[in-house]
């Protein structure tokens, strides 16, 4: 306790000597994260933590320019709803925060937009793709992935159309993301008349023996997988050493360049993933990012840090703007939520975005990657639009 | 808080403690005073250099912390009853409030606090009363979170929707069927029950019984079955959930159902005993959580349930509005006077229960169940009151929790907070209520405030790289903090006096080796000491060795 | 469904059950003998357990561009993994648990829970520091292939007879089942052969009596976790082996199934640990199938239970087996005297 206490003075002491330093005559504007920092998911917590803080140092320039200090507050939810909410509930108590980037689970960002809602704080989400965030149809809720109903069909669309299955089998990782997708997936394959030979959740992250025995004997010709990578990965390995060369789709959650890392170069071959980014030979400046985001952290950028990016970008510039309109003053919450709600962003690793009413983005290009011998390729590329406009 | 010194464990507090009324009250004011100024913005913007200061991150989580040990110290220092009742009804039903007002998250963090302590209450009957170790315990938490919100959301519509479309042979024909054949199996369970303490159970009547028990489960079905069906056309009037005004009644259900589930989890496991009853709460805890992941139909599985309503109380809405609370506040500050509330009530029935014949029983079980048993205390009921008892608690605060966040999916009852909820009551001191309630708080406040507070302070500063900012390190710090209590303080911070008599009679005897804070070289004398008789009966409870 | 395509599908569910007990047991003797002498559920055990994968893991990666031979490459591994696990143990041991000696039995375990906690994140900051955080195995060349797959090869008859049955083994399969069984024989020598087990043992049997008949029990203690840590050490390397990705946090997963599997087999029996690990391992694997076997046999509730239930399967498994053998299936009654 005691230890804790000098430490805590110490800290203390230095903070308070920062805080008298930097009170200058500029006003200081912050954006927030929300995203799991710490435990089992920190390392998607913190690509889009990353990607939020790269974004901030971009902006920082020209926020000086416009007589702001922009500061970037990271809150760790520990993938837990109750964490987030309590840390969402802290964020609307700090009048500096204009808007927050958050979170990665749907889980956490239903009710922490909800706490925000009522200080009129905006939020735009980097990877909540589950429909019901936004068909609550909060004034602060926005996001810049595809909904499941959208990212969903595409992938089914993908599987009958390009791979030509007449028979799929669907997985899910038991989390309100992987879940959500794969039911999307199940139901517009279904509409199809794709024949569904197994659809199972497994929260497993290891060994996938059973699931893989289950494939051999029912012998689909696709595979869809709503989940993480890093799970994927293995079953994919899995699967592959097992003599199976079936193709595997999946989401955004799938867009990492630790994917190919994790299945072996040997095994990396027919796995395609739709996501919103776009592939970095595409776009130069995607390179420019994966680039400065390596020198940065010292961590190749993953999907989730390039949403992140986006998603602060679409916030810094939506500040931007509101201040402008504001005459030069810093903005309200509430002209920020506006702001962004109605902008349009160009020039985002995911191309063009703009929010329809309840938050979607309007349309969007997602781009079905091709894995061949461990290398991320561009595919095809589908335009995908929101239920609503 | 003062450490006990650990070089001189003989020497006891003194007797005679200092009055401190004038303490106590000026630490109430000068911290009441802290925390209201640094929640209001416009104070604060006109006090320069000193605003900066407060409006620190870690600064604020500090005053916030010490607000909160006002009411530690109302309880602990010797004071003027009317100090200690105005220390504590002002903190907790004026200042408090007042300072939520301006800072929604105090009350959030507030209602979070209360909760955990009444989980770690609840919990502290099973372990620290009963000796039971439960490693499952947020499944009751679980169970009455789910109650409620299943009702009270758009989930029961589609319930009763899917009923409607699938009534199979449903109908009221079932009903019947259904109640007749819970009558029957209920009456012959409790025949044999009768017959079972008139003559010795023989096999054949051990059968009948689990049949009888099949028979009452599967009639049990039927009727809920039928009354989903026979009650599918109401699905679009329910769309938004019950009315709110069952809020209350729900209140009691959640108990029921959470004691319920926590007598029947109880029922096979609680013959075991020690160490294999841990790893089967630890599993059962898990069994509840991967079917609330995976009954879709109930509880939307990983999606989750929201909105979740709350009561709807117009009078205290209104009352709210007049004092000023904004409207989406009000829902905040009617579940934190309900919580209070409850809170209040399960603290007397804690204190109640431990100064009666059940709660003695369970501390005769916790020191020697043999011995116990001998002295006629019939372990299995007793076992399964506490097990009851607690995962009640959990069970009321399960539906409040729901009611909080408008929103429950089952990652939010995993293992880990089983485990948080064993720390804050191993933290606090087992058995000892204020403990476990102080355990509770410094776990929440250290979880919600100060670890963010202090990631936060640091997130900007240049010279501290992202690496170890101590945001990243929440389980570390965690983890840091019981393995060191554990180690300095294993009694806990506010140890129950029956335990602390107990480690003071051991610290009585001659060998002290056998004590927690035993150097490596010495301890290896207590192998060969008197002193370890004392410890193989603490080990009792542990059972099987 | 054909018996001639479902029955190398059952036998392909078993064996990579088998596979998967393999690694349960091995870590669940880690579990067990601490158990056996302190009574304590070392919950840091699954993060010794995934420290020695991460050090398997560097070395494979240290050594990934070399030309030494694979096996060996695994033998550096393995030994690298059992020491450093086997020394974070005992450390543990020495700083978190020895000074509780005689604390009522809930504080070790608290504190147990805490050294889980505080190693979980340090391993994932030291490898975050070089910008990682999954972990992939980069093993030998071969390593992954099918065994027995190389024609003219004196295995290869038996490689062909398991192709013709339809059975799928991979060569780091086989290498995982072998090197664990030879981990069990070393154990059950030292354990039952030597003056150190016979030490142990007398220990684990009556601390106080073994004292008196001369046992240091503290050296006793530490060579205990010294062992354990080292079984730790071997299972996280053939953990990553087998899957090839781990992180930080995948150890409290398997942690807590191969403490189930002790409790199963008898806690404090290392025979127990063994069978109840292999137990679960298979149990896991057919419960992740049932609904294949619903659908053959035409049970809609069984369809239900899918992967998704393959979780918790050892857990209700556990509740079973204690109602009828509350002591495990090789553990022995003892009667509690008074």
């Amino acid at each position: 306790m005691k230890k804790i206490a000098t430490k805590t003075a110490l800290s203390l002491s230095v903070l308070a000597a920062l805080a008298l330093g930097t009170a200058s005559a500029q006003t200081t504007i912050k954006i927030a994260t929300i995203s799991p920092l710490s435990g089992g998911q920190s390392n998607l917590g913190t690509q889009i933590r990353n990607g939020v803080q790269l974004a901030v140092n971009e902006y920082a320039a020209q926020f000086k320019k416009a007589g702001f200090n922009l500061q970037l507050v990271p809150y760790d939810d520990q993938a837990d709803p109750a964490t987030g909410t309590a840390a969402a509930r802290k964020i609307a108590a700090d009048n500096q925060i204009l808007a927050v980037v958050g979170t990665l689970n749907s889980g956490v960002a239903i009710p922490a937009s909800a706490a925000l809602l009522p200080s009129n704080l905006v939020m735009v989400s980097p990877a909540n793709t589950a429909n019901q965030v936004t068909d609550r149809g909060l004034a602060n809720m926005n996001r810049i992935v595809a909904r499941d109903d959208s990212q969903g069909p595409a992938g089914a669309n993908f599987i009958t159309d390009t791979l030509k299955a007449k028979k799929a089998y669907v997985l899910n990782d038991k989390t309100a993301y992987g879940e959500g997708l794969a039911a999307e997936v199940e139901k517009a394959l279904k509409a199809k008349g794709v024949t569904i030979s197994g659809s199972e959740g497994t929260e497993e992250k290891s060994d996938f023996s059973s699931i893989v025995a289950k494939i051999k004997l029912t012998k689909p010709d696709a595979i869809y997988f709503g989940g993480i990578y890093n799970q994927i990965g293995v079953f994919i390995k899995q699967l592959r050493g097992a003599g199976i060369n079936t193709p595997v789709v999946g989401g955004d959650g799938l867009d990492s360049s630790e994917l190919p890392v994790i299945i072996g170069k040997a095994g990396a071959n027919n796995v395609y993933y739709t996501t919103v980014a776009a592939p970095l030979e595409a776009l130069p400046a995607a390179k420019t990012f994966a680039a400065s985001f390596q020198k940065t952290f010292n961590t190749p950028a993953q999907g989730f840090g390039a949403f992140g990016y986006d998603a602060a970008k679409v916030t810094l510039q939506g500040i931007l703007d509101a201040a402008r309109a504001n005459g030069g003053k810093a903005p309200s919450r509430k002209q920020v939520l506006d702001t962004i709600r109605k902008g349009t962003y160009k020039g985002l690793l995911s191309g063009e975005v703009s929010f329809n009413s309840v938050g979607d983005r309007k349309a969007a290009t997602l781009y079905v990657i091709k894995l061949t011998a461990g290398k991320a390729e561009l595919e095809t590329s589908l335009a995908v639009k929101p239920p609503k406009n | 808080m003062t450490v006990a010194n650990p070089a001189k464990p003989a020497v006891r507090p003194p007797l005679v403690k200092p009055d401190r009324t004038v303490l106590l009250v000026l630490f109430f004011i000068v911290t009441s005073v802290l925390l209201l100024v640094s929640h209001e913005t416009d104070i604060m913007r006109n006090l320069g250099p000193l605003g900066d200061v407060l409006r620190n991150k870690v600064v604020e989580a500090l005053v916030v912390s010490l607000f909160l040990a006002n009411v530690l110290f109302a309880y602990l220092w010797k004071a003027a009853n009317w100090a200690k009742l105005l220390v504590g009804i002002g903190s907790l039903l004026f200042v408090l409030p007042l300072a939520g007002q301006a800072d929604t998250s105090l009350l959030d963090l507030s209602i979070q606090i209360m909760i955990f302590a009444a989980l770690a209450l609840g919990l502290n009957i099973v372990v620290g009363l009963a000796g039971l170790l439960d490693l499952g315990y947020v499944a009751f938490f679980a169970v009455g979170a789910y109650t409620w919100s299943i009702f009270a959301s758009p989930r029961f519509g589609e319930v009763l929707k899917y009923y409607g479309e699938n009534p199979g042979s449903t109908g009221s024909g079932t009903l019947a069927t259904g109640l007749v054949l819970t009558a029957v199996t209920a009456g012959s369970m409790v025949y044999i029950r009768g017959l079972h303490a008139r003559t010795a159970p023989n096999r054949l009547s051990n059968l009948s019984f689990l049949l009888a028990g099949f028979g009452l489960f599967a009639g049990i079905m039927l009727v809920g079955r039928s009354i989903m069906v026979l009650f599918s056309g109401s699905a679009e009037a329910l769309a938004n959930g019950i009315n709110p005004g069952f809020f209350w009644l729900f209140l009691a259900l959640s108990v029921m159902t959470a004691a319920l589930v926590g007598v029947l989890i109880g029922l096979p496991v609680l013959k075991l005993k020690g160490d294999y009853l841990a790893i089967i709460t630890l599993g059962l805890g898990e069994v509840i959580r991967v079917l609330a992941n995976n009954l879709d139909l109930y509880t939307a599985g990983s999606q989750g349930i929201t909105p979740i309503g709350s009561a709807s109380v117009p009078w205290f809405n209104s009352l709210a509005g007049a004092l000023g609370f904004r409207p989406e506040q009000h829902y905040l500050l009617f579940l934190y006077v309900l919580v209070l509330i409850v809170i209040a009530v399960i603290l007397l029935v804690n204190v109640r229960l431990d100064k009666s014949r059940i709660g003695r029983a369970w501390i005769a079980i916790r020191d020697d169940e043999i011995a116990a048993q001998a002295m006629g205390v019939p372990l299995m009921q007793t076992k399964l009151i506490a097990f009851a008892t607690g995962a009640s608690f959990a069970g009321v605060m399960g539906m409040i929790f729901a009611a909080k966040q408008t929103f429950i999916s089952p990652e939010s009852f995993n293992l880990l907070q089983s485990i948080t909820v064993l720390s804050m009551v191993v933290l606090g001191g087992m058995g000892s209520f204020s403990g476990v309630i102080l355990g509770a708080a410094v776990v929440t406040l250290l979880n919600l405030r100060i670890l963010p507070g202090l990631g936060e302070a640091s997130a900007n500063v240049s010279w501290i790289p992202q690496e170890v900012n101590p945001a990243n390190f929440n389980r570390f710090i965690f983890g840091s903090i019981l393995v060191a209590m554990m180690l300095l303080r294993p009694e806990g911070l506010l140890p129950n006096k029956r335990v602390a008599r107990e480690l003071h009679h051991d610290q009585d005897q001659e060998d002290e080796s056998a004590q927690g804070n035993a150097s490596g070289l010495n301890a290896g004398g207590d192998v060969y000491s008197a002193g370890l008789a004392t410890t193989k009966e603490d080990d009792k409870p542990g059972g099987e060795r | 469904m054909e018996l001639s395509v479902l029955l190398p599908f059952i036998v392909n569910v078993i064996i990579g059950g088998l596979v998967l007990g393999f690694v349960y047991a091995i870590i669940a003797l880690g579990y067990t003998m601490v158990y056996g002498v302190l009574q304590l559920i070392n919950f840091a055990h699954s993060e010794v357990f995934i420290t020695g994968a991460v050090v398997g893991f560097e070395i494979f990666r240290i050594l990934e561009n070399s030309a030494m031979n694979g096996y060996l490459k695994l033998l550096l591994a393995l030994v690298a993994a059992m020491i450093v696990s086997g020394l974070l143990n005992v450390l543990i041991e020495r700083l978190a648990y020895r000074p509780l000696r005689g604390a009522p039995r809930l504080v070790p375990l608290i504190t147990a829970i805490g050294v889980s906690l505080i190693l979980q994140d340090t391993l994932r900051f030291l490898e975050g520091l070089q910008g990682r955080f999954d972990l992939t195995y980069t093993l030998p060349a071969g390593f992954g292939n099918k065994f027995c797959a190389a024609e003219g090869s004196t295995c290869a008859p038996l490689g062909n007879f398991l192709r013709t049955i339809g059975v799928d083994v991979q060569l780091k399969d086989v290498i995982l089942v072998v090197v664990a069984l030879v981990s069990l024989s070393v154990l059950n020598y030292v354990v039952n052969r030597t003056r150190l087990g016979k030490a142990i043992r007398a220990v684990s049997q009556d601390r106080v009596t073994a004292g008196l008949m001369g046992i240091d029990s503290n050296r006793m203690i530490s060579a205990t976790f010294l062992i354990g840590g080292a079984l730790g050490g071997v299972s996280g390397v053939l953990f990553g082996m087998k899957f090839g990705t781990i992180n930080a946090y995948s150890g409290f997963d398997p942690g807590i199934i191969a403490f189930t599997a002790a409790v199963l087999g008898g806690i404090g029996s290392i025979p127990g640990a063994v069978l109840g690990g292999l137990l679960l391992g298979v149990i896991q694997n057919l419960i992740g199938v049932t609904n294949i076997f619903g659908n053959l046999l035409g049970l809609a509730n069984l369809e239900t239970i899918d992967a998704s239930y393959s979780k918790i399967g050892p857990f209700i498994v556990l509740v079973l087996i204690l109602i009828f053998k509350p002591t495990g299936l090789l553990g022995k009654s003892n009667v509690e005297k008074v």
